[in-house]
């Protein structure tokens, strides 16, 4: 649903969105790169499911929470990407894994 | 644990210009904030953009952050990025989170430049994917050069929807059609504000200059609009809305952007005791304050547009002003040449807000964005409807903390940024009281979501 104006050259580098190779610019918000993504959302909430995409952009809302390298509900549009960096969408109320 | 005279939460106009203050008064300053780089929202990412061709597109108001973030960088204030503060322990005692490790830092006095938020303003449809507010797709143009890939329909009322759909134009956006959500008659009702307003034109003809450019690109405009829904299967796909007069619309969207006017973030005053007051203008709590910022807990401060909706210019000289204070009471400045150098600040502060009384008439937010629909969500986190909440204060004379307890409104991770003031407002309805009367929240620490991991982490000492 958002498009970058701009090709990142040499500040470009790769994050891995649900283990698929997405395309980054350094320092830029992981919030931003979700919204470039075909499935902009980021999570689905633990009362109803639906999902939720960011929305504030300033840390205010909680909505664009995910899992970025194995810690969960991390306020994406406060997190700049960096290389290598792995987020999977969060789907639903947590449970405990075995 | 690190001891230092002055904390500062912040790194936008007021925290920037309270840190260079305090820092020329000898003072040792520590200045936190969440964002990465310094700036507050007005000037994000402004080291980095201002001297690009985008940041020649967004605009010489922007660029002039670049000269604030050197001054403010050279101040020799500790500057901390990336940081959220959680929980503020009387004596001052901080609690900090950084890159995953909490630490706590004490202070003398305490300078809150927090500044505000968008006012959440709940329609059927908000929590959709596709529905994100204007402030935060400026922010997407500002540091990430990133823009609606379609053409975008924005709705609200406000300064903000004009700057950022001139500067959106300017990149090379589209823009599909603007739902000015401001009721008729605002313009006369703000009018006997102008008067005063005198100092305040030059950014009345900014904002004039913003309506031409939009006219002349011929951007649809919609007017008095007053209901806004947006539809679809996960994400938005449609968007409907309803003009004063009766004239409604279905029409195909893909990115719907709202603001219908920011308000303070008051939730660490509130924390800290601090007592607030009903602004009837800006229809917000506001922190009460003496002439320098100080609020009613003794070493506490707020500066910026936490301490009441004024713009850049004014927070920068609230943040001088609290930073002058933080000098004399911690460092021992003489009283005389405090208010010294107070004294053009104060002017230059009253010039900055005369413009406000008017700004605030014309762009009060429309009745309808208080009284959602029984079925539209109102705590975006818990999922809890506006009927809910009704139906809840109805039955006895509950206030926000009960229905809190009773419904889990405000409950959630954003702790009631969002549905606040629309719980205050369905209460007042409810129970036929003045809104100012219903009270907030009670906010409790931790102001930030802080894990298990962190908390562990609180002052390990280094091997």
């Amino acid at each position: 649903m958002f498009r970058k104006l701009h090709d990142p050259g040499a500040e470009g580098v790769t994050i891995y969105i649900d283990g698929e190779a997405v395309a980054a610019e350094a320092g830029e918000s992981l919030a931003t790169v979700m919204l470039r993504q075909p499935k902009a959302w980021t999570r689905t909430t633990p009362v109803s499911g639906s999902p939720r995409a960011p929305y504030c952009l300033m840390g205010v809302c909680f909505d664009c929470l995910a899992e970025v390298d194995g810690i969960a509900s991390v306020q994406t549009c406060l997190t700049p990407v960096t290389a290598g960096m792995r987020v999977a969408r969060q789907h639903g109320r947590r449970v405990l894994s075995a | 644990m690190s001891a230092i005279d002055l904390l500062i939460v912040g790194a936008g106009p007021a925290g920037m210009a309270a840190a260079v203050a305090a820092r020329r008064h000898g003072l040792s300053v520590l200045v936190v904030d969440d964002q990465p780089a310094p700036g507050g929202q007005i000037w994000r990412a402004v080291e980095t953009v201002a001297a690009t061709p985008r940041g020649a597109r967004l605009g010489a108001a922007y660029r002039g952050g670049a000269e604030r973030t050197a001054t403010f960088r050279a101040c020799g204030a500790s500057y901390e990025p990336g940081s959220q503060l959680w929980q503020i322990e009387p004596g001052f005692r901080a609690f900090l989170t950084r890159a995953g490790k909490a630490r706590t830092v004490t202070a003398k006095a305490i300078i809150l430049a927090t500044g505000a938020q968008e006012r959440p303003t709940p329609f059927p449809g908000w929590t959709l994917p596709g529905v994100l507010t204007v402030g935060a797709a400026q922010i997407l143009l500002k540091t990430a050069d990133t823009v609606p890939a379609q053409p975008v329909w924005i709705a609200g009322s406000g300064p903000l929807p004009l700057l950022y759909m001139t500067q959106l134009l300017a990149a090379g956006g589209k823009i599909a059609g603007f739902l000015d959500t401001t009721p008729r008659g605002r313009v006369r009702a703000a009018l006997p504000h102008l008067p005063r307003a005198v100092s305040g034109l030059g950014d009345l003809a900014k904002g004039l200059a913003w309506t031409w450019a939009l006219k002349r690109a011929g951007v649809a405009v919609i007017r008095h609009v007053t209901e806004l829904a947006a539809d679809g299967d996960g994400k938005l796909q449609t968007l409907r809305y309803r003009t004063e007069d009766g004239r409604a619309d279905a029409v195909p969207a893909e990115v719907l952007l709202v603001h219908e006017g920011v308000v303070p973030s008051i939730h660490a005053p509130l924390a800290l005791g601090c007592a607030v007051e009903w602004h009837p203008l800006q229809q917000c709590y506001v922190p009460k304050l003496d002439a320098w910022g100080e609020t009613s807990q003794a070493g506490i401060f707020v500066a910026g547009d936490g301490a009441g909706i004024g713009g850049a210019e004014a927070a920068e000289l609230r943040g001088g002003l609290a930073g002058l204070r933080a000098a004399v009471t911690v460092g021992g400045l003489a009283e005389a040449a405090a208010e010294a150098e107070a004294r053009p600040l104060r002017r230059r502060l009253a010039r900055a807000l005369a413009l406000r009384p008017f700004l605030d008439t014309l762009f009060a937010p429309r009745p309808q964005a208080f009284a959602p629909a029984d079925a539209t969500i109102v705590c975006r986190c818990e999922e809890i409807t506006a009927g809910e909440i009704r139906a809840r204060a109805a039955l006895g004379r509950p206030g926000p903390n009960q229905l809190k307890a009773f419904t889990r409104a405000g409950m959630g991770p954003c702790q009631g940024r969002q549905c606040g003031y629309t719980v205050m407002h369905l209460v007042a309805a409810a129970q036929q009281r003045p809104v100012g009367e219903v009270g907030f929240y009670r906010v409790r620490p931790p102001l930030k979501p802080v894990t298990l991991g962190e908390l562990a982490s609180l002052d390990e000492t280094a091997p």
